[in-house]
């Protein structure tokens, strides 16, 4: 009777990606509670932050794809009304308008984008996928500017960034043509300079400062280096768990969140490390599989999405701890502290549960 | 149920899509594969330097502060410099009993009440982390007394500080500003214009002058030094180091003999003086009495001496040059002049006789000459020589207040000269328009009048009415007034001279220029309202005297200076060039209270001018003994 119950309760819990997720999540509980200075106030929070992230993902995971399908126009169209009203009414803090509030709460609409923006051009580019025309891709990537510009003028240069390329993701999954992929990356190249000239200040200086963190190592540069240090000094094995002497005395900068990398491979070494990418590739395989294996288009594009834009979360991060991206404030997925994004998160690992296991058998 | 055609076709795109998936795949690797290769450089190719960096943990960067830049007189006097001076300082967290440590300190070196009382203060906007000064301005033997027994003080430090200091005291102070400690807003602005990382390490800001105005070149750049520390922060030894640059140094074009000239010829007196040579818009004096002493306020300010500061009634810490409005009285005249004279109203042979008032037509009120019964038949230049009400009256009125103001405000009334220091006021030239917003009243035909004689709402501020003098000793040549002539970079002593600028021209008749020039110079000469101040002079001086009431009197009423209140009495204003013919000096002198023009503010403008055109330092206090002409009060009060 309860294996029966237990059953159902799992029915459409994918068990290699939960497995991987929870170990990857658990990892980042061990590094946390080193990174905040041994603090079981942070390891508590950030459980229930893991319970409610979870919770959700269940959810996710046993709504049936086509409800998801149905929901998309709509959803986006709220985020898109609410990312106006951040822009119009919207809460400034740390220099940033990114929150809209609700009069009981308040909400940052730019996150809600983040599962919108692909399950939008998902939807709109499976009820196309008969015959794709030149005309589709420009509504689909009017689509996807909308919310991306709105998000850069918060400024929140992080989020706007992957929504942008979880929205490329779908793009390019619908089978943009090479042609028109190279065609923009030389306009991309000609456009850098406008784009640059868009960017504000404190934006264009972490982009200078990435080519020399030296530049300025008091200020913007700090970060980089410190980090650059703390990674080095790991060396193969690390200095052990709890022993980082760059993250226990105050060295570096965001341990918890943006930067925990450092922490973990000062720790950890070049094994941790290693170990730690290996866990993220075995998560990334496992949803490039489940969108290979996805039984329809919308399926497929969202899930591909989900997938590589998971991949760019810990690609930047790890690349800008490591000094070779510019610092971007995105946080490394699973392993850093904070609610928010997690939810997030776990939202897209639902989906791709829902997606592997709602398929309706076909007869061939 | 699918048709078959439909089942390949999504088999087809199926097959496509596992292609571009592939090819997502294959960048995934690549992108994870940099990722490796970096964690290979930075943990086993580099480890070593990076655990040498991190060893023990222990590195730490420390800014540098930059030294700030010097402020020098045109002649390489120094007006601002730093020098090192020994402090106690304190870093409260490392301290277990504050209060007992303090006592003990005490007993080896002086700490007085004051000190303590700072300290807290100063406590109290620090972190406790960070060090803060209990004593400044050791001697060597308290410095000693002390090291001897710092084994006994953990916690507690002996530094050497940069501190600011002006030896010239109270001189020019208002030109040179002074500097103190940043505040929240200092803060604030610094974030917003991105300097803030410039600015660790920084206790200083500048707050006034040209210390405010050129902050970002006398700053310079802070650098930094790696240092290893040990468990308790102490730098153990220094890995390596960037040089911080120093902040550039600044030249004035002010002379610091001639200001302090000017200074003192103003004694006792409230006012101000602002000369400028008309060619290339050097200020070379820049009074604001009193003044103060800018010393005071390096190392934050006692509240005894801010509060004799603030709440004297002589306002010490106002920049009178700029910040001063006053009635420009009758040194608007000879602009007035040349407004009639430009707009063909008032050329000779034009004359008028002058009964001693003028009325409007149909109205029986008298504008009131300030010469009982007038000054006989008059044209331009006689007007401005012995200051005519009457003819500047009709002129105005002739004019009309728009063209009237159109034309004068080429000389900058009523808008900022743009001189390099902040807080400029605009002074007011005022326009039917204005009042209309002001006050949503109409224009009336007796305010264009009074405007004629640099009454009315008409307001300029010191240095407007030394840069109107430029302008007009330019011929109709507006250069851009300015403090500092050069930059000079500290390390390699180059100097970067300030560009010369042109901001506007007039174009005025050389005749008329030569009218107006006349009737100036014969203020000078026997019969001028300024007399006095032209005997014995071997150069000729073009000035015009100028009288600004500070209370008003009634249309029956006689001004009466001895009956008035010393502060009801009205201010003196007087306005100058020379040589005359090739003006090298062009002046403007406000004394507060002082009366009459030609003989309160003249003498000082004489004095100036002697020492700049003759080297010639004043021996007595009055130039000459006084002529008939200049005893008679030269502007009677208008209404």
């Amino acid at each position: 009777m309860i294996r029966v119950l237990m059953q159902r309760f799992l029915q459409h819990i994918d068990s290699f990606l939960m497995g991987t997720v929870l170990f990857t999540l658990l990892i980042g509980l061990f590094v946390l509670y080193s990174a905040s200075g041994q603090s079981f106030e942070r390891i508590g929070a950030q459980l229930a932050n893991i319970l409610v992230a979870t919770s959700i993902m269940w959810v996710a995971a046993n709504i049936p794809p086509q409800h998801l399908e149905r929901i998309a126009l709509p959803l986006y169209a709220l985020g898109l009304v609410l990312l106006l009203g951040v822009a119009l009414f919207g809460e400034i803090s740390h220099g940033a308008r990114r929150w809209l509030p609700l009069g009981f709460a308040r909400i940052q609409p730019s996150e809600l984008m983040r599962i919108a923006v692909p399950m939008l051009l998902a939807w709109y580019f499976a009820k196309r996928e008969a015959s794709l025309k030149l005309s589709d891709y420009l509504v689909g990537a009017l689509l996807l500017f909308i919310p991306v510009g709105l998000i850069v003028k918060q400024p929140d240069l992080g989020t706007s960034l992957l929504i942008a390329s979880s929205g490329f993701y779908v793009i390019f999954l619908a089978g943009l043509s090479w042609r028109l992929i190279i065609g923009g990356a030389v306009l991309a190249g000609v456009m850098a300079p406008i784009f640059w000239s868009l960017l504000h200040d404190y934006q264009r200086k972490r982009i200078e400062i990435l080519f020399d963190p030296y530049q300025d190592p008091l200020g913007a540069g700090y970060h980089t280096i410190q980090a650059t240090i703390a990674l080095g000094s790991g060396g193969f094995a690390g200095k052990g768990w709890l022993n980082g002497t760059q993250a226990q005395l105050d060295f570096l900068p965001e341990r918890t969140t943006d930067f925990i990398f450092a922490v973990f491979g000062e720790e950890f070494g070049l094994l941790g490390n290693l170990l730690l990418l290996f866990l993220f590739t075995l998560i990334i395989a496992r949803g490039l599989i489940i969108a290979a294996q996805a039984q329809n288009n919308f399926c497929r594009l969202l899930a591909g999405s989900i997938t590589l834009t998971f991949f760019t979360y810990v690609f930047v991060n790890i690349g800008m701890v490591s000094g070779i991206l510019p610092v971007v404030g995105v946080p490394l997925p699973l392993i850093s502290y904070g609610g928010t994004s997690l939810v997030t998160l776990m939202l897209g690992f639902g989906i791709l549960m829902s997606i592997q296991t709602h398929k309706k058998l076909v007869t061939t | 149920m699918r048709s078959y055609s439909e089942l390949r076709n999504h088999q087809r795109e199926q097959h496509y899509f596992r292609i571009r998936l592939g090819v997502a795949a294959v960048i995934v690797l690549i992108c994870f594969g940099i990722l490796i290769s970096r964690f290979f450089y930075l943990q086993l190719a580099r480890y070593d330097y990076f655990q040498t960096l991190a060893e023990h943990n222990r590195i730490s960067l420390v800014p540098i502060v930059p030294n700030r830049g010097l402020i020098l007189d045109r002649n390489g006097v120094v007006l601002a410099h730093n020098f090192f001076v020994y402090t106690l300082e304190i870093t409260p967290s490392k301290i277990k009993n504050l209060e007992e440590t303090i006592a003990e300190i005490s007993k080896l070196v002086e700490v007085s009440s004051t000190d303590r009382k700072n300290f807290n203060k100063l406590r109290a906007l620090s972190h406790s982390f960070e060090s803060v000064p209990l004593r400044t301005h050791l001697n060597e033997i308290e410095a000693a007394r002390f090291a001897v027994n710092h084994y006994r003080f953990p916690g507690v430090e002996i530094r050497s500080r940069l501190f600011r200091h002006y030896p010239q005291g109270e001189l020019g102070s208002h030109a040179i500003g002074y500097i103190g400690r940043i505040n929240d807003g200092d803060l604030k602005a610094l974030e917003d214009n991105g300097d803030l990382s410039n600015y660790k390490g920084s206790d200083h800001i500048g707050k006034g002058g040209v210390e405010q105005f050129y902050e970002h070149n006398l700053h310079g750049v802070t650098g930094f030094q790696q240092v290893e520390i040990d468990a308790d922060g102490h730098a153990v030894r220094v890995l390596s180091s960037t040089a911080p640059v120093p902040g550039d140094n600044l030249i004035l074009s002010i002379d610091s003999k001639l200001q302090s000239i000017a200074e003192e010829a103003f004694g006792d007196k409230r006012g101000a003086l602002v000369a400028i040579n008309p060619s290339n818009g050097e200020v070379l004096a820049y009074v604001s009495k009193p003044t103060f002493d800018p010393n005071l306020f390096v190392d934050g300010i006692d509240t005894e001496s801010w509060k004799g500061l603030n709440e004297s009634l002589d306002k010490p810490l106002i920049n009178r040059p700029l910040r001063g409005i006053y009635p420009p009285g009758s040194t608007f005249k000879p602009f007035a002049a040349m407004a009639g004279l430009e707009n063909g109203k008032r050329e000779p042979p034009f004359s008028v006789s002058d009964p001693g008032f003028y009325a409007l037509p149909g109205s029986v009120h008298h504008y009131r000459d300030w010469k009982p019964g007038g000054h006989g038949q008059v044209d331009i230049v006689k007007a401005i020589t012995v200051s005519c009400d009457t003819f500047f009256y009709g002129l105005a009125m002739d004019l009309g207040i728009d063209k009237l103001a159109s034309f004068v405000s080429h000389f900058g009334f009523g808008k900022k000269t743009g001189l390099d220091i902040h807080g400029e006021v605009d002074g007011l030239l005022p326009t039917p328009e204005w009042k209309m917003r002001r006050y949503k009243q109409q224009w009336y035909a007796g305010e264009t009048v009074i405007v004629g004689i640099g009454q009315g709402y008409t307001l300029v501020t010191p240095m407007q009415l030394a840069q109107a003098t430029a302008i007009l000793a330019n011929n109709g040549v507006a250069m851009k007034p300015h403090l500092v002539s050069s930059i000079q970079k500290a390390n390699s002593g180059e100097t970067f001279p300030m560009p010369i600028t042109t901001v506007d021209k007039i174009e005025l008749h050389p005749e008329n220029i030569a009218l107006v020039r006349q009737g100036m110079m014969m203020v000078t000469q026997p019969g001028g309202t300024a007399a006095s101040i032209g005997v014995g002079s071997p150069y000729m001086i073009a000035a015009k005297t100028g009288t600004a009431q500070v209370v008003g009197i009634k249309q029956n009423e006689k001004y009466n200076a001895s009956s008035l209140n010393e502060r009801h009495r009205d201010h003196a204003l007087f306005i100058s060039y020379a040589p005359a013919e090739d003006p090298k000096i062009a002046i403007a002198v406000i004394v507060e209270n002082g009366g009459h023009g030609g003989s309160a503010a003249g003498p000082i403008a004489r004095k100036v001018m002697d020492y700049y055109l003759l080297g010639k330092a004043p021996i007595s206090d009055t130039p000459a003994a006084a002529d008939p002409a200049a005893v008679e009060p030269e502007d009677a009060p208008h209404d």
